[in-house]
């Protein structure tokens, strides 16, 4: 086995235990090269399905593109596809890109005020009706209980404190000081009411193991990865107003890899693009709060 | 022996990764050493260096290597307490990620978190100040963790004049101490981390030693260990049945462990004890294939419909077979909030199975404070590191980690927490049991009235009896126990059918909604039936799914009294013959009516009318 073929194996076994302990369990999708990877190891695990709920927040600002993919390829594999959001954020102009919030209110607001109510199942939850193929208002409710997330230790100093499976209280929030132990492969699969658990089965993956990864088992992604002719390419997607491409000759995923291999990226951070991580506290404040 | 060369950020496709865990008590270079390694192996980002250096510079302190860690870390932390750190660099050989665990006590879970995932460990002393505290835990845990190659780095040699005398002592005094834990070290290097000598080139200043640099000792640790020779052990994670898309294949899902299986081979599965052949290797996205291996996150399909559940092993029948049984000696380490004591009942989690777990006694604990052996302490506190017997309620399957470190290995779970780990020393099955020692107790002290229960038979004009009613959910157990009631009640019997859900509210009052009751539940209505028959009672109660287990244990705690158990439909029984067979009820009155001739056929009555 390479190195590529044991980082597979053991996200496979982590999402197998999520899906064997956590009856109420859902995926977030992100439509980002990390979700997708993880969609990918899904089918992985379940021979080719993907018996769990994908969960995308919609900010209603994400780069059109993105959506376009999301519902192609959630009618191509078949998937339980859900979305939410901040509709009265959105209606009454509470954003960065109205000119009414500073960047990380706005994120607050569309994407972790989203996310937890979305979770939670306090706000409507839209489902991918497969037969239409369309979204329809969602009548289950159930808060999730066990939420997998595509988060890697690698990316951003915040996520290399994270565990495996990882508790949060009922509000959502991080005690990054007094964490479970993981002993060898076994995980905090038990929790107390009214608590939920993140599960990150991509905590060992780099942004090049990512790559190599796509490369190997051809996954579709999402098209602004790739330079189309313009000198440019997003190397991390978020919402077109906060989220700007890179430098970079690469337009096709081997160029990419090679562009990583080389170290003509190794000055730059990988969420250099992200406008959000920037401003005071950053990713790290908007993390504890709930943010993936 | 090749002096590594190194590759500066660049990565091969396949190279191998190996993590690696540094440990040691706190201030004898932990930092220093991981400080000097990414400096001198060229693995810091641009710049970083320079920039420590004069910021050493502007406040006036001595730059250390140390302060690179701490660097590095602040970039991660961004102000908050970071725990275990990953350190990333590369030699040509392999990449490395190297933990940095706490050498403060309070930092344990971490260091436990890192450690469990290491394959090798370094552990570093201070040549000056000797063995300490956390010398001696560290070196403890790591072994109990299974990390079998351990490199002992005596650090500060500068301080101790880069004496012989002085690392050879040392030496001498910690291989003695790793003796008595079964640890025997890959090596003892002698470094001076904050002048680099012996880090990653060779030490000019101890010409005496000849031994590899740690940048070569890291190269020359093994990876993998020889799991594919071993035997065959795959824990079932999951049964996989997606009718719902379409795909009628049913597929046993888990990790190997260790060995490899093929299509056509035999497997039988523990503690169930059930067989079947291997019909199919499944996967997604690859070429079909015939043989899985160690490591391998896999699926296959069986050419046998047989029911087994997550949890079982699946083993192949002519390799050395793992242990099953319900007591064990066990290494445990605690590190639980509250302690852990013989009164209560935790969950044990054992490759994918989990059990209900008593702690039925200890052997011995090495104290937290003062790493004394103690043989008379009645609880595992937090930190402490115990010998001792375990209780399981139902059969496990397992290895002794001395023969299959993955299968010999389980955590203990306290109230929604991983509260310790350990390794299986010994398989104690065999002696009584806590169930067959509280029913031994029970009968010694059973008061008995002055009416005989065979006095009551002889006026009810039919003998006592214990019937269970099983099967799948929503099979008509229920209905039939009270249509059974009724038939008897109507012949003059004294019977009594006991609801589940009379005593949901009652008599299981006392046991909250949360957590699984399952073991005390079926106590409680073992109990009821013992008090019940002992009335002379004809006491009927329908049990969800009861398997082997289930039914042994009612039958246990019935006795000295009968049992008689019904089966409607599928079963898990591997072992237990029921008294009737019946594949549906669809008619109750001759469902009845089979009953009522099996009670006659065995004299518990004598004759009834419909």
């Amino acid at each position: 086995m390479d190195h590529l073929d044991q980082l597979e194996a053991q996200s496979v076994y982590i999402l197998r235990e999520a899906y064997r302990e956590f009856k109420s369990l859902c995926m977030l999708w992100s439509i980002g090269k990390d979700s997708t990877v993880l969609l990918w190891l899904a089918r992985k695990a379940f021979f080719g399905h993907v018996p769990i709920p994908l969960v995308h927040i919609d900010t209603h600002f994400k780069i059109p593109e993105m959506i376009a993919y999301r519902d192609r390829i959630a009618l191509e594999w078949n998937l339980n596809m859900i979305y939410g959001e901040n509709r009265e954020a959105v209606e009454n102009r509470q954003t960065f890109p109205d000119g009414n919030t500073d960047r990380i209110t706005c994120c607050r607001y569309l994407k972790s005020e989203a996310l937890k109510r979305t979770l939670s199942g306090e706000w409507p939850r839209y489902r991918m009706n497969h037969e239409l193929k369309r979204y329809q208002h969602d009548e289950r409710n159930e808060p999730y209980t066990g939420v997998i997330v595509g988060v890697r230790a690698d990316e951003e100093g915040s996520r290399s404190k994270e565990r495996y499976f990882s508790p949060r209280d009922s509000g959502n929030s991080w005690d990054v000081g007094d964490q479970p132990p993981e002993f060898w492969n076994q995980f905090k699969t038990d929790f107390a009411p009214g608590t939920h658990v993140r599960i990150h089965p991509l905590l060992d993956w780099t942004e090049l193991n990512i790559w190599e990864y796509i490369e190997r088992e051809g996954i579709p992604i999402v098209s602004l990865y790739l330079n189309q002719g313009d000198g440019s390419r997003y190397r991390s997607l978020g919402c077109a107003p906060c989220t700007n491409p890179i430098e970079s000759p690469s337009q096709t995923i081997a160029e990419i890899i090679e562009e990583l291999r080389n170290g003509s990226l190794s000055g730059i951070a990988e969420r250099s693009g992200r406008a959000q991580d920037k401003e005071d506290g950053g990713l790290e404040t908007l993390r504890r709060d709930g943010y993936m | 022996m090749t002096t590594p060369t190194i590759e500066r950020a660049v990565a091969t496709h396949s190279k191998p990764q190996m993590n690696i865990v540094i440990v040691g008590h706190v201030d004898h270079g932990k930092s220093t050493v991981i400080g000097r390694l990414l400096a001198d192996t060229g693995s810091l980002p641009d710049g970083k260096l320079e920039s420590v250096r004069e910021s050493c510079r502007r406040n006036s302190k001595p730059f250390e290597y140390a302060f690179l860690l701490d660097a590095l870390k602040d970039e991660q932390a961004q102000g908050i307490t970071i725990d275990t750190a990953r350190c990333f660099f590369k030699t040509a050989f392999r990449d490395y990620i190297i933990i940095d665990a706490p050498g403060h006590i309070e930092f344990l879970k971490n260091m436990i978190t890192g450690a469990s995932r290491a394959e090798a460990a370094l552990l570093v002393i201070d040549a000056h100040e000797g063995i300490r505290e956390n010398s001696k835990r560290h070196g403890h845990m790591v072994a109990m963790l299974g990390v079998r190659q351990v490199t002992v780095l005596v650090n500060k040699m500068d301080l101790a004049g880069y004496r012989q005398a002085d690392f050879e002592a040392l030496k001498a005094d910690y291989t003695a101490y790793l003796r008595q834990i079964d640890v025997e070290p890959v090596s003892f290097i002698p470094v001076s981390a904050r002048e680099g000598e012996n880090i990653t080139t060779v030490s000019a200043e101890m010409p005496w030693y000849t031994g590899p640099t740690v940048l070569e000792q890291l190269d020359l640790f093994s990876s993998g260990g020889q799991l594919q020779e071993k035997p065959f052990r795959l824990p079932v994670q999951d049964i996989y049945k997606f009718t719902q898309s379409g795909d009628d294949r049913r597929i046993v899902a888990g990790t190997i462990e260790t060995g490899s299986l093929s299509v056509g081979e035999e497997v039988l599965f523990l503690p169930s004890g059930k067989r079947s052949v291997i019909a199919s290797v499944e996967s997604f996205n690859t070429p079909a294939r015939s043989t899985a291996s160690a490591g391998e996150a896999t699926g296959f399909t069986l050419s046998t419909q047989i029911y087994i559940r997550p949890g079982e092993l699946m083993v192949r029948p002519t390799d050395p077979q793992p242990q099953v049984g319900t007591r064990i000696r066990a290494n445990i380490f605690w590190v639980g909030r509250t302690p852990m004591s013989p009164e209560k009942e935790y969950k044990l989690k054992l490759g994918t199975a989990h059990a209900t777990v008593k702690l039925a006694g200890i052997v011995s604990t090495l104290d937290a404070s003062d790493l004394r052996y103690s043989r008379t302490k009645q609880q595992l506190d937090n930190r402490d590191v115990g010998e001792c017997i375990l209780e399981t309620t139902r059969p496990i399957a397992f290895d002794l980690a001395a023969e299959n470190e993955a299968t010999g290995r389980f955590v203990i779970v306290d109230n929604y927490e991983i509260a310790g780990g350990g390794i299986v020393l010994e398989n104690l099955s065999g002696g009584e049991t806590l169930l067959e020692r509280h029913i031994r107790e029970r009968e010694s002290h059973w008061e008995t009235g002055n009416v005989l229960t065979s006095d009551r038979e002889r006026v009810n004009r039919h003998r006592a009896k214990f019937i269970v009613i099983t099967g799948r959910p929503w099979t008509g157990k229920r209905a039939l126990g009270r249509e059974l009631e009724s038939m008897l009640f109507r012949n003059r019997c004294s019977t009594y059918y006991l609801g589940m859900a009379a005593i949901e509210h009652g008599l299981e009052a006392d046991l909250t909604k949360h957590g699984n009751h399952a073991e005390e539940k079926l106590r409680r209505i073992g109990e009821l039936a013992r008090i019940m028959t002992d009335a002379g009672q004809i006491f009927i109660t329908a049990v969800d799914d009861a398997d082997d287990y289930d039914i042994e244990t009612l039958k246990r705690l019935n006795e000295p009294n009968e049992i008689l158990v019904v089966n409607i439909g599928k079963n898990d029984f591997f072992r237990t013959n029921p008294d009737l067979q019946l594949d549906s009820v669809d008619d109750f009155p001759e469902a009845v009516d089979l009953i009522a001739h099996l009670l006659i056929s065995k004299e518990i009555i004598h004759d009834y009318q419909i």
